[in-house]
């Protein structure tokens, strides 16, 4: 792709001032800046509570907190993470880069952008005050099956209902701007097929995002009215049905889980043809592949579900639906693979987290295989083998993926070089500690420790104090990461335009000047 | 030095394999279990298929991945090629995976429609998830009791040493016979619980207002550890499942008991009971069923569990006393024992907790007895 840009300098067109600045701006990188400190300023928060479980855990026995509060712990915990950091990142990375990616001055609807990220906050200051109310705070697990969830629940489920409804309408406004600004904004010459995969990963998450946060909505409404109106949807003694309650949250949980790796997809593969100088291998199936995986996650939830009682064919349909996205998946992994065969391979910060991202998603995406065999989730089924699943997923994946879109980005963001010898020793202590965090739950989970459990059988003692103290070196290491994001912000070799060695043809983005202008193409670039 | 290099990186290339074939081995104690029982042999042996076959994906996968990594590495003075696509390998690869996947799905397939399976058994259990217990029933013969983790609190606490069966031990294991087609019936009392022994590869989810079914057929005897799995509350990692196989005329003594006991149970409720024997009585129960959530010293946890010391209810209000331990407090983990337990049961623990902590001497002191309790039985059913 070659482009041809003419820069303006619109001096008084910077940003305002003082607080006022961050509160009423309507500039996609001051929001999309707001979003990611946001997320980090989470990661810090739910990965304390992960340091309470894994404390917990270190042992047999109960030593430091109670089972009530651990509950709240695994249950916010899994919450933060999910909506409070992973979603904000990548809606940020989509702010910063959506518009220098196709060419824009700015997002298609910039108040609603605002609106969008200020209700986050209000959602999870919601979520948070719950712990320090005297009932406690959610404490039913972050899929908070009912009747757990509702007849059984502390009265603080009330602000925790309230909470998810204020994050789905930020997600869904997210959403709207994000498909108008992609359908609107691009430059000229820019066709769907020449779109950049970060951008194509975006439009179809937000899709599913579109699609589904109005069925978490549905489904915390109706737990509302359970409560306090007296209804029966999820109360068997009423006639209500608690499995209702699952179809209804997987059918939103399951495309949830891919809303969370498909922009990891679209960064990884901007990073790997990047640092293998060779354009990447076959874009067109990779846009296909993402847009399958988006469709099927409409037909596989109750994979969730296997252990609820479903009859014969529809365990075997659902077993089916789900091995079928090991092809879509299995091609996106090829076609990393390919595009890495006879480059010219660097390998940077950004290059050495997406390596591990293919490595180590990959050992998710095999668990997640094993785990759709039907009889075999017999075994499987919430254990800490579906623990390590996941966070093999969303810990190597998605969050890796956001690491290092920050390591590929921050220097274009910030106009500085970050600290490379740093960077290197942050991917290899989160690398190591990653793996002695989350690969020896595969075992104890096969060997039969149940999730969300605080406290033991003395047979899994040695592989949890294992776990433990590979997850307190994994916190810590992420200190690192904010000292060097701090530090590159505030000084490091100043980079240039294209930044990375041959960047500059493979987007519009490394065309634009690092720091890039305060609304980044005034003037629409062509794309050929 | 080159050569030590390159056989070290072999060697740290080849250290996952090793490792994960000394555990993933059928004899690791890291692996699934064999289990004992037909079913779970074969799902162990799907389990170990899908495995391997993963493996030798991964191996491929990985290999291409670092040996391509390690030969067009810049700094060796590699050139990009400039290819971007090649139709028939994506066309191969596609193919490829979706013929891996038809010979996974067929043995699953086979599997799933091997264990799957609700006919009636030769003995059926009803199994009920209670927070925070099992209560297991043998339908044919009408009785039943709970399983109650025996683990105790200073075990829990570290005040003494734990014990080898730490958090996998109950007062009374649900027994069932040897060779004999077992069938679970599975539901659930308040929340969600789900009712799992490995060695059977049976985990059904325990939920009120359905009957799930499962099964099995144990060829030796045998005691066999599981856990709840779904999430339940408080005390979730705290109700084991415990299942004693024994051999047919071993079972049939074992429920020859349980139903003399039954009637037992049955002649105590006509008997006259002294304060004694009730507040004896239902000291123990309280200990058992009731000092999990409301606490040895009656105090409770507030706001959830509330404290039963100079309460109103325990106090002055037997009858509201005698309605809450029959039908439950709605809205609250507050079970209703009424179902489950018999009327000597109800009757001598509200005359304990009317007693004990002065709640005797600063209240009415009201002894509750079986027969109101059958009175109280009585009045609803009008």
């Amino acid at each position: 792709m070659s482009t041809v840009v003419e820069s303006h300098d619109h001096g008084h067109h910077g940003p305002a001032k003082g607080l006022s600045r961050w509160l009423f701006t309507t500039n996609h990188k001051d929001i999309g800046t707001l979003y990611l400190w946001f997320s980090f300023i989470m990661l810090f928060i739910g990965g304390a509570m992960a340091m309470v479980i894994r404390a917990e855990l270190f042992q047999p026995g109960l030593q430091i907190v109670q089972p009530e509060f651990f509950n709240q712990m695994t249950t916010n915990h899994g919450l933060i993470m999910v909506f409070g950091v992973i979603m904000p990142a990548f809606v940020g990375l989509a702010n910063w880069m959506l518009p220098m990616q196709i060419g824009a001055p700015d997002m298609a609807l910039p108040r609603l952008n605002n609106l969008s990220f200020w209700l986050l906050p209000m959602a999870f200051g919601i979520l948070i005050s719950t712990l320090f109310m005297p009932e406690g705070g959610p404490n039913f697990g972050w899929t908070f099956y009912a009747p757990l969830s509702t007849t059984y629940a502390p009265s603080t489920v009330n602000f925790f209902i309230f909470s998810v409804h204020i994050m789905g309408v930020s997600s869904i406004l997210g959403s709207i701007n994000i498909i108008t600004t992609i359908f609107n904004m691009r430059a000229p010459g820019m066709t769907l097929m020449k779109m950049p995969l970060f951008v194509w990963s975006w439009l179809i998450t937000a899709y599913l995002l579109i699609a589904v946060m109005p069925v978490l909505a549905g489904v915390v409404t109706m737990m509302l009215m359970d409560i306090n109106f007296g209804t029966s949807f999820f109360n068997a003694a009423g006639g209500g049905d608690p499995v209702l309650f699952q179809h209804v949250f997987w059918f939103f949980g399951h495309p949830e889980v891919y809303i969370m790796i498909l922009p990891a997809f679209g960064i990884v593969s901007h990073i790997i043809e990047t640092f293998s100088r060779k354009p990447i291998f076959g874009y067109s199936s990779m846009v296909y592949a993402m847009a399958s995986i988006a469709i099927l996650s409409f037909v596989v939830w109750a994979h969730h579900m296997f252990t609820v009682g479903m009859p014969l064919a529809g365990e075997l349909f659902f077993m089916y639906s789900t091995m079928l996205i090991a092809i879509p998946t299995g091609v996106k992994v090829f076609n990393w693979v390919a595009t890495m065969f006879r480059g010219s391979i660097t390998f940077e910060t950004p290059m050495l987290f997406s390596i591990a991202f293919v490595a180590l998603f990959t050992i998710g995406g095999f668990s997640g295989l094993m785990l759709a065999i039907v009889p075999a989730d017999f075994q499987y089924h919430d254990t800490y083998f579906v623990v390590a699943h996941f966070h093999y997923v969303l810990v190597p994946g998605a969050l890796f993926g956001i690491i290092a879109a920050a390591y590929y980005w921050l220097p274009k963001w910030t106009g500085n070089m970050y600290d490379e010898t740093l960077g290197k020793l942050h991917f290899w202590l989160t690398f190591i500690s990653v793996n002695v965090t989350f690969f020896p739950m595969h075992f104890v989970g096969l060997a039969g420790m149940p999730r969300r459990y605080p406290d033991y059988a003395l047979q899994f003692a040695d592989f949890n104090a294992l776990i433990s103290v590979g997850a307190f070196m994994f916190g810590i290491t992420q200190l690192l990461f904010l000292f060097i994001v701090i530090k590159t912000i505030r000084s490091g070799k100043q980079a240039k335009p294209e930044v990375w060695e041959g960047a500059g043809d493979l987007g519009l983005e490394w065309t634009l000047s690092s720091p890039p202008p305060y609304h980044s193409f005034t003037v629409q670039p062509q794309v050929k | 030095m080159a050569y030590i290099r390159k056989v070290f990186t072999g060697f740290i290339l080849v250290l996952p394999l090793i490792f994960s074939s000394l555990i993933f081995s059928e004899t690791s104690d890291y692996n699934m279990p064999i289990g004992v029982t037909e079913v779970s042999e074969s799902i162990f042996g799907l389990h170990m298929l899908i495995f391997w076959i993963c493996v030798v994906i991964g191996v491929i996968v990985f290999s291409i991945m670092f040996w391509s990594l390690w030969k067009y590495r810049k700094s060796k003075g590699a050139v990009a090629a400039d290819f971007d696509d090649n139709f028939w390998l994506e066309i191969g690869w596609t193919v490829a995976a979706t013929l891996v996947l038809v010979w996974m799905a067929v043995p699953s397939t086979q599997v799933m429609v091997e264990a799957y399976d609700d006919a009636e058994g030769e003995i059926n259990i009803l199994i009920t998830g209670h927070q925070w217990k099992w209560h297991y029933e043998y339908l044919e013969d009408e009785v039943g009791f709970f399983s109650n983790l025996s683990t105790s609190q200073e075990q829990i606490d570290g005040e003494v040493p734990k014990g080898e069966f730490y958090l996998r031990e109950v007062d009374e294991p649900l027994v069932i016979p040897t060779n004999t087609r077992v069938r679970f019936l599975i539901t659930g009392n308040d929340v969600i619980h789900s009712w799992w022994v490995p060695d059977f590869a049976v985990k059904q989810d325990a939920i009120p207002g359905f009957i799930n079914t499962a099964w099995t057929n144990v060829p030796e005897p045998g005691i066999f550890r599981g856990a709840c799995t779904e999430l339940c509350g408080i005390k979730h990692a705290f109700m084991p499942v415990v299942v004693r196989a024994v051999e047919r005329e071993e079972f049939d003594a074992f429920i020859a008991e349980k139903v003399a006991l039954a009637e037992e149970e049955r002649m105590l409720t006509s008997k006259v009971w002294t304060k004694d024997e009730l507040m004896a009585r239902g000291e123990s129960f309280y200990a058992t069923n009731c000092a999990a959530c409301h606490q040895a010293n009656g105090q409770g946890i507030p706001p959830v569990f509330p404290s039963l010391v100079g309460s109103q209810i325990t106090m002055f209000d037997s009858n509201k006393h005698i309605e809450i331990l029959m039908e439950g407090v709605q809205g609250s983990a507050m079970a209703a024992f009424g179902e489950s337990y018999s009327e000597v049961d109800i009757a001598s623990v509200i005359t304990y907790t009317r007693q004990a902590w002065s709640n005797g001497e600063k209240g009415d002191g009201v002894i509750v007895t079986p027969q109101d309790i059958v009175a109280y039985k009585n009045r609803i059913d009008l």
